[in-house]
C-alpha cells in the first residue's frame, strides 16, 4: 500500500498513466495497434509502437536539455531552432563530402552539427550568465536568429542527401528497437550519471533556489549556467540529427518548428517545476514519450498534424493549474473539509 | 501621481545637482528611443541613397499601409511589456480570429458583427492569459505560449487551407485605397482605412498610457508591483485588462490584415508576428523588465523594421535569409543597450 501511495506521488507516474491512456483510446479505435509485425522488405520489426518510440528520441533530446536549463530558472526557446541548424548543417556536410568513405562522412557531419549547435549554446549560455539577460529573450533572439542561420547554411533550400551509416540512425534498429531511441536513451543515461554522480547536478539546482545563496556557498553560477546552456544546445542537435536522419531531407522552416513547446511540456509533466530548483531526468523521458504518444494518436484519430498543439495547449494549461498554489490550497481544503466531516461521522 | 514627489534623501542635495540628475535620469530612458529614430533616419537615407525612391509618397504610403497591423500589435505588445509581462500568442490570435472570422461572414454572419466578433475572440484569448497569469501564478510567456499552441491549433481545426471572405463582407471596405495626393505617375499618397485604424490605436493607446489612472497602474505594476499594490492600485485587475487589451488588439490587427489583404484567410498567418511585435517594442525603448518605456518608440520600432525589410526587398542582393538574423541581431543590440543603461542606473 505504501509503495502504491508513493507511486501516485512520483510526478511521471501520471505521464505513464496519460501514456496508457491515449494507447487504450487507439485500442479503441483500432484493436491491431499495438501489433508488431515484420516488414517484409526491410526484414525489421514494424508497429506503431516501434514508430512511436523512433519519433520520441529527438524529443527526448531536447527535453533533457530543457530539464537542466528551467532547472535553473531559465528557459531555453532556441531548442527547436536549433534542431533545424544541426540537420542543416549534417545536410549540407553529407552533401560536401559525398563519395568519401560513408562511416567517415557520418561521423564528420554528426561532429559539424554538434560543434555549431555547441557554438549556438554557448552564445545563449554568455548573454545569460555573463551579459545578464533574461533567459528567455537571449534565447528568443537565439531562436529567430538560428532559423536564419538554418536558412544560410543550406542556401534556403531543403538540402538532402544520401549516407548510408547515417540514415540508419533512425531507420535501423538495435535488438529490435529504433537505434535513434537506443541512442537516445544511452544518452539519457550518461546524461544523468554525469548529473547525479558528480556534484552538477546539486550546483545547477541550488542555482536555481537561489542564486545569491548558492554564490555565497561557493558555487560559481556562470560557468554552469554556461554549461546548461551549451549542453541544452548539443542536445538539442542532436535531435535535429536523428530527425533528419529519418528522411535524409532538413527543411530548414519546418524542422523542429515549434518543438520548443514540446520540450517545456515534456519537462513540465516530469513533475520538474517552472519555477526551478529541481529537475527529473526520469519525468521528462517520461513526459517525450507521452508527446510523442500524443502526436501519433493525434494523427491516428484524423485530426490534421496542424490541430495538435490545441491538444498540448489544453494539456500545458492544465499541468500549470495543478502545479499552481491556488488550486493547490482549494484540493487541500476540499480534503481538510471531508476528513473533518468523517471525525464528526 | 504624474509629478515624481523629490524624496526627502535627495534633499542634501543641492537643487542644481538633482535637476541634473532627473535631466540625466529622464534622458537615459530616452536614450534607446532616440537611438531608434536616428537608426530609422539613418536606413531611410542610406536606402534613399543607395536605391532611390525612398522618400516618395508611393514607397512610403505602400510601407504604412503593410505594416499596420504590426504597428497595432506592437501597441497591445508595449502595454504588455511595461507591465513586465510577454505576450506570444498574438500571431496566432491573428491567424485564429481570422480564420474564424472571414467562415463566419462565409456562413451569412452579419458583416459587422463577424468583425465584432472577432475582436471579441482576441479579447477572449488575452482575458484566458490574463486570469492564468494573475490568478494562478503561471509565468506571462508560458500561458501565452501555450494561448499562441490554443490558437493555432484551433485555427488549424478551422481549415488548413485559405478561406476568402464573401465579395459584399465590409471588412473589405477596410482595405479600400484613399488617395490622399495625387501625385504625377505612381507617386501617390495612397491610404487605407487599415492605416488609419492604426493611428487611432496609438493615439489611444498613447492617452490611456499617459492620461488614465489604469495607465499609470500598467507603469507601477511594471515597475514595482508590490508598491503599487501598497498604494492600492487595483494591480490584479488592472493586469488582466492588459492581456484582454492585447487579445483585442490582436483581433483588431487580425481585421486590418485581413481586409488588407483582400479577405483571404489562413491558418497560417501571422507566424513569427510576436517577435516583430517584440523586436518593434525593444527597439522603440521599452524595457523587456518593464516600467519604462513609451507607445511612440514602439511605432518607430515597427517603422525600423519596415524600412529594414524596405532595404532588403529594394537591394535585391541580401537574401531573405538573412532577414531573421539581422532583425534578431538588431534585437540583441537594443538589450545589450537596455541593459548597459540599465545598470548604470542601478549603480
Amino acid at each position: 500500500m505504501a509503495f502504491v501511495k508513493t507511486l501516485i506521488r512520483t510526478p511521471w507516474f501520471w505521464g505513464i498513466v496519460g501514456i496508457a491512456l491515449l494507447l487504450t483510446l487507439n485500442v479503441i479505435k483500432d484493436p491491431t495497434y499495438l501489433r508488431i509485425g515484420v516488414n517484409s522488405t526491410t526484414g525489421l520489426l514494424a508497429g506503431n509502437v516501434l514508430d512511436i518510440l523512433r519519433v520520441s528520441a529527438p524529443i527526448i533530446m531536447i527535453a533533457l536539455g530543457m530539464t537542466f536549463v528551467i532547472a535553473t530558472k531559465g528557459i531555453d526557446l532556441s531548442v527547436g531552432s536549433i534542431m533545424a541548424v544541426g540537420g542543416a548543417a549534417a545536410m549540407e556536410t553529407l552533401r560536401a563530402v559525398e563519395g568519401q568513405n560513408a562511416v567517415g562522412a557520418m561521423f564528420t557531419a554528426i561532429g559539424v552539427a554538434l560543434l555549431i549547435g555547441a557554438l549556438l549554446g554557448l552564445v545563449n549560455g554568455v548573454l545569460v550568465a555573463v551579459v545578464g539577460l533574461q533567459p528567455f529573450i537571449s534565447t528568443l533572439v537565439m531562436m529567430l536568429a538560428a532559423r536564419g542561420i538554418a536558412r544560410v547554411i543550406t542556401g534556403g533550400q531543403n538540402t538532402n542527401a544520401t549516407n548510408a551509416p547515417f540514415r540508419e540512425i533512425s531507420n535501423g534498429q538495435i535488438f529490435g528497437l529504433p537505434t535513434s531511441f537506443v541512442l537516445a536513451i544511452v544518452i539519457v543515461v550518461v546524461v544523468s550519471l554525469i548529473m547525479r554522480r558528480t556534484a552538477l547536478g546539486l550546483m545547477i539546482e541550488s542555482i536555481g533556489i537561489n542564486p545569491a545563496a548558492s554564490r555565497l556557498a561557493g558555487i560559481r553560477p556562470r560557468p554552469i549556467l554556461i554549461t546548461v546552456y551549451v549542453l541544452s544546445a548539443i542536445l538539442a542537435a542532436t535531435g535535429g540529427l536523428f530527425t533528419v536522419s529519418e528522411v535524409m531531407t532538413v527543411d530548414v522552416s519546418g524542422t523542429g518548428y515549434q518543438m520548443e513547446l514540446d520540450a517545456i511540456l515534456a519537462v513540465v509533466i516530469g513533475g520538474t517545476s517552472l519555477a526551478g530548483g529541481k529537475f527529473s531526468i526520469l519525468g521528462s523521458t517520461v513526459g517525450a514519450l507521452l508527446i510523442a504518444t500524443l502526436n501519433k494518436t493525434v494523427l491516428f484519430l484524423g485530426v490534421s498534424a496542424a490541430a495538435t498543439p490545441a491538444f498540448k495547449a489544453i494539456v500545458i494549461v492544465v499541468l500549470v493549474l495543478l502545479q499552481s498554489e491556488r488550486v493547490r490550497n482549494y484540493v487541500l481544503q476540499l480534503g481538510r473539509r471531508r476528513s473533518r466531516k468523517e471525525v464528526v461521522a | 501621481m504624474s509629478a515624481p514627489v523629490s524624496s526627502p534623501a535627495l534633499g542634501a542635495e543641492s537643487p542644481v545637482q538633482t535637476a541634473l540628475g532627473r535631466v540625466w535620469g529622464r534622458s537615459q530612458s530616452i536614450i534607446p528611443t532616440l537611438a531608434a529614430v536616428v537608426l530609422l533616419i539613418a536606413m531611410l537615407v542610406y536606402a534613399e541613397i543607395a536605391y532611390g525612391r525612398v522618400f516618395h509618397a508611393g514607397t512610403m504610403s505602400s510601407l504604412l499601409v503593410s505594416f499596420a497591423p504590426t504597428i497595432i500589435l506592437a501597441v497591445g505588445m508595449t502595454i504588455v511589456i511595461l507591465s513586465g509581462g510577454i505576450d506570444l500568442s498574438v500571431g496566432a490570435v491573428v491567424a485564429f480570429t481570422s480564420v474564424a472570422g472571414v467562415m463566419l461572414m462565409n456562413i451569412g454572419i452579419n458583416g459587422w458583427l463577424s468583425i465584432f466578433l472577432m475582436i471579441g475572440f482576441g479579447a477572449l484569448f488575452g482575458l484566458v492569459s490574463g486570469i492564468l497569469i494573475q490568478y494562478f501564478n503561471v509565468q506571462p510567456f508560458i500561458a501565452t505560449l501555450a494561448m499562441m499552441f490554443l490558437a493555432r491549433g484551433l485555427a488549424s481545426i478551422l481549415s488548413t487551407v485559405p478561406v476568402q471572405a464573401p465579395e459584399d463582407a465590409p471588412i473589405l471596405l477596410l482595405g479600400t485605397d484613399f488617395k490622399i495626393i495625387d501625385g504625377p505617375k505612381v507617386n501617390d499618397l495612397v491610404l487605407t482605412p487599415g492605416f488609419f485604424i492604426a493611428v487611432l490605436v496609438v493615439l489611444g493607446a498613447f492617452f490611456f498610457l499617459h492620461r488614465t489612472r489604469m495607465g499609470r497602474t500598467v507603469y507601477g505594476i511594471g515597475g514595482a508591483e508590490s508598491s503599487a499594490q501598497l498604494m492600492g492600485l487595483p494591480v490584479a485587475r488592472t493586469r488582466v485588462w492588459i492581456y484582454v487589451l492585447s487579445g483585442s488588439l490582436a483581433g483588431l490587427a487580425a481585421v486590418v490584415y485581413t481586409a488588407e489583404v483582400g479577405g483571404k484567410a489562413q491558418n497560417v498567418t501571422g507566424i513569427g508576428w510576436e517577435l516583430d511585435a517584440i523586436a518593434a517594442v525593444v527597439i522603440g525603448g521599452t524595457l523587456l523588465t518593464g516600467g519604462a518605456g513609451y507607445v511612440l518608440g514602439s511605432v518607430v520600432g515597427s517603422l525600423v523594421l519596415a524600412s529594414l525589410w524596405m532595404i532588403i526587398t529594394k537591394d535585391g542582393t541580401i537574401r531573405p535569409e538573412y532577414l531573421t538574423i539581422i532583425t534578431g541581431g538588431i534585437l540583441l543590440v537594443f538589450v545589450l543597450l537596455q541593459r548597459v543603461l540599465t545598470a548604470r542606473r542601478r549603480r
